[in-house]
């Protein structure tokens, strides 16, 4: 077999196409999609599939002596259970603009990180908190009730009395 | 009898070569002898594997103060600073909750030099932090970013943007009160994005931002999970990337040329100094290149490298100088500060007011308007613009000068007016009379989300830039009025939130005013 040299190549000129690489090209995009599905799979384990956190359902006795409008906030929580004409209801007291934790002050709720002000039903009065203070589920009856902080009510909704 | 008399005996030569170890070895580890002519500092710089970043010869432009105000190697010997005060620190430093509170505790009161150790770690990181920003305004003024080295002004934005993550994640170690809430802020800022797809009503079928808390947190809130990531990006992730790009930031100044000068250097330094060593004693005609293996200009075309003097120790004694001085602020500013320690973090009682570290309180007044568009909207915008600054401006003239010569300082004087005006009209506008939502409590949050302060601050920004492009007939004086413009707006609301905000992120001439709770 005779090698027959081809046409003169600078060394500065391209090499030219090969006119058959699809088993090369085949072969790089295999290698490089085998690296980025493993990598997306790698990137699975730090998403957490259990939460440390406490559970999001808790017990709480509401006293007979709890004031109309008068917060109750259960030690270790963030959320105030009120006693009205119409039963007992729980706010959530983490602020919608960046999850500080609000302060019940009069009528209405004050954020402390930036100015947001809540009315006494979890209205958005002003400052940047995009939603309103979300209202938590709230069962039981006869001073103890038991909250569920992940089943967010309608504003309004209460446990009679 | 004759081969006893031309070779000692092994033993003598065993001691021989003992008493000359000292020596040998001084000759096998510094292999080019003492940097004492030009051949063998030459021999010094690239015959070492640490120095050989550093070309064997310099340029006189570079050395001057004024080319670069040593604003690079600050960064640099900060980080190496904290780097070896954090090695230190991890020495009794535990990541869990409460352990770590006490452990910072155990590393201020008990630890020998603990305070002192963390005071300078402490320091150096801000010393850091102002470093990057000058540098980066330093590389942006002398129009540093342009081709060859568009390139390498995108790895320095990666190292601005690894810098300030390893000031924020490094800030919730200590897990006291301001740790937490800070932390807390933040991560609900990754969340931010809800704040669209819950106007939109489509959180439940696309929540990048709840992926972004979750991944970051590792939970839902700020709790040990979130210490040991934390922890883990702060000691291993992020340093380890910032060496990495720190990496690729010097070995691109080595392959663009070195520093920007401008076109007509040589003429400005005038004759180079008499004591010079002729490299080519004639007009050198003939370059020597690889043309075939790298693209390029030559190193020598028409000129010898008589303007350039030898690294060792020129450039190198430099160095060492602005190393020294790094260290030296430092220290003195870590013996008359101490880091702060807050109570122990508590998820029930938000700090008031809860600030973050002061390179981001600028960042946190923008919040205070909108979460998403302050937290991630805007500085996305920034970024986005500020890495295709290179890519727009393709101008040549004013290359390697301040300001661009002599017509761009009252340029950027103005744009100090205009910047400094605007953010202080939008901020009184805010302060004094509220925003949308106080004149009409009904309104949609996605009309706030698109129009607040912030971001009619960045509008202003834009136009203001694009008419200077207009008037000046230039994409650089455009350039340069949105990176002051910038600039400008950064540090007013830095020193607002520095300064001027108190309990409920209310508006206060002093703390003296804020009402005691």
């Amino acid at each position: 077999m005779t090698v027959t040299p081809g046409p003169a190549r600078s060394r500065l000129d391209p090499e030219p196409l090969p006119r058959r690489d699809f088993l090369g090209l085949a072969s790089v995009w295999a290698a490089a999609s085998a690296v980025l599905l493993s990598v997306l799979g790698m990137l699975r384990l730090p998403k957490a599939a259990v939460l440390a956190s406490p559970s999001k359902k808790f017990r709480v006795s509401v006293p007979e002596s709890l004031a109309e409008g008068a917060p109750l906030i259960p030690p270790g929580r963030s959320v105030a259970l009120f006693r009205d004409a119409n039963g007992i209801y729980a706010v959530s007291l983490v602020c919608t603009h960046l999850g500080c934790i609000v302060k019940p002050a009069g009528d209405g709720f004050d954020c402390p990180c930036h100015g947001s002000r809540f009315a006494a039903d979890g209205r958005v009065l002003r400052g940047p908190a995009p939603r309103p203070l979300p209202w938590f589920k709230v069962t039981g009856s006869g001073g103890n009730y038991v909250v569920d902080e992940n089943a967010v009510v309608p504003p309004g909704t209460r446990a009679t009395v | 009898m004759s081969t006893m008399t031309v070779s000692p005996p092994a033993l003598r030569r065993f001691l021989d070569n003992l008493k000359a170890v000292p020596q040998q070895f001084r000759a096998s580890a510094i292999r080019g002898g003492m940097p004492r002519t030009d051949r063998t500092r030459s021999t010094f710089v690239f015959g070492n594997v640490f120095l050989h970043l550093h070309a064997v010869r310099t340029h006189r432009w570079s050395l001057r103060w004024s080319t670069t105000w040593g604003l690079g190697i600050t960064a640099m010997a900060a980080f190496l600073i904290t780097l070896v005060t954090g090695v230190l620190l991890m020495f009794y430093y535990k990541p869990y909750p409460e352990v770590a509170y006490l452990s910072i505790k155990d590393i201020h009161f008990v630890v020998p030099t603990g305070r002192f150790m963390r005071n300078i770690h402490r320091w150096a990181a801000n010393v850091m932090v102002v470093a990057v920003l000058l540098h980066m305004a330093r590389a942006f003024y002398t129009a540093a970013y342009r081709p060859p080295r568009e390139f390498n002004w995108l790895v320095g934005m990666a190292l601005l943007v690894t810098t300030l993550g390893l000031s924020f994640t490094g800030y919730l170690l200590p897990w006291d009160q301001l740790a937490f809430w800070a932390i807390t802020i933040g991560a609900n800022i990754a969340q931010s994005p809800r704040e669209v797809t819950d106007a939109l009503g489509i959180t439940q079928y696309f929540d990048p931002g709840g992926l972004q808390k979750l991944i970051l947190l590792g939970s839902d809130q700020v709790g040990e999970e979130a210490l040991i990531r934390f922890y883990l990006l702060h000691v291993m992730i992020l340093p380890l990337a910032l060496a990495a790009l720190v990496a690729v930031h010097f070995w691109r100044i080595r392959k663009d040329g070195g520093l920007v000068k401008p076109a007509d250097a040589d003429q400005r330094l005038g004759p180079p100094p008499p004591d010079t060593y002729p490299v080519f004693t004639e007009d050198p005609a003939k370059t020597y290149h690889l043309a075939a293996i790298v693209r390029g200009k030559t190193p020598a075309v028409g000129v010898g490298p008589e303007q350039t003097v030898p690294s060792m120790p020129h450039l190198l004694y430099a160095e060492a100088g602005v190393f020294m001085l790094t260290t030296l602020i430092c220290l003195a500013l870590s013996l008359v500060s101490d880091a702060p320690l807050k109570e122990l973090a508590n998820a029930a009682v938000a700090e008031n007011p809860a600030k973050a570290p002061w390179y981001f309180l600028g960042l946190q007044e923008l919040v205070s308007f909108s979460a998403f568009m302050g937290g991630i909207g805007i500085p996305a915008i920034v970024l986005i613009g500020l890495g295709l600054i290179p890519y727009l401006d393709r101008e040549e003239a004013g290359t390697g000068e301040w300001f661009g010569g002599p017509g761009g300082l009252p340029l950027v004087l103005m744009s100090v007016v205009v910047g400094l005006g605007a953010a202080v009209g939008v901020e009184v506008i805010a302060i004094r009379f509220g925003w949308l939502r106080e004149w009409s409590p009904t309104i949609p949050q996605l009309v706030i989300t698109l129009v607040n302060p912030g971001t009619v601050l960045t509008v202003i920004y834009g136009a203001y830039s694009t008419w200077l492009v207009k008037r000046f007939n230039s994409t650089r004086a455009g350039a340069l009025g949105l990176f002051t413009c910038f600039l400008c707006g950064f540090i007013l609301l830095t020193v607002i939130g520095t300064y001027f905000r108190g309990p409920n992120w209310n508006f206060y001439w002093s703390p003296a005013d804020w009402p005691h709770h």
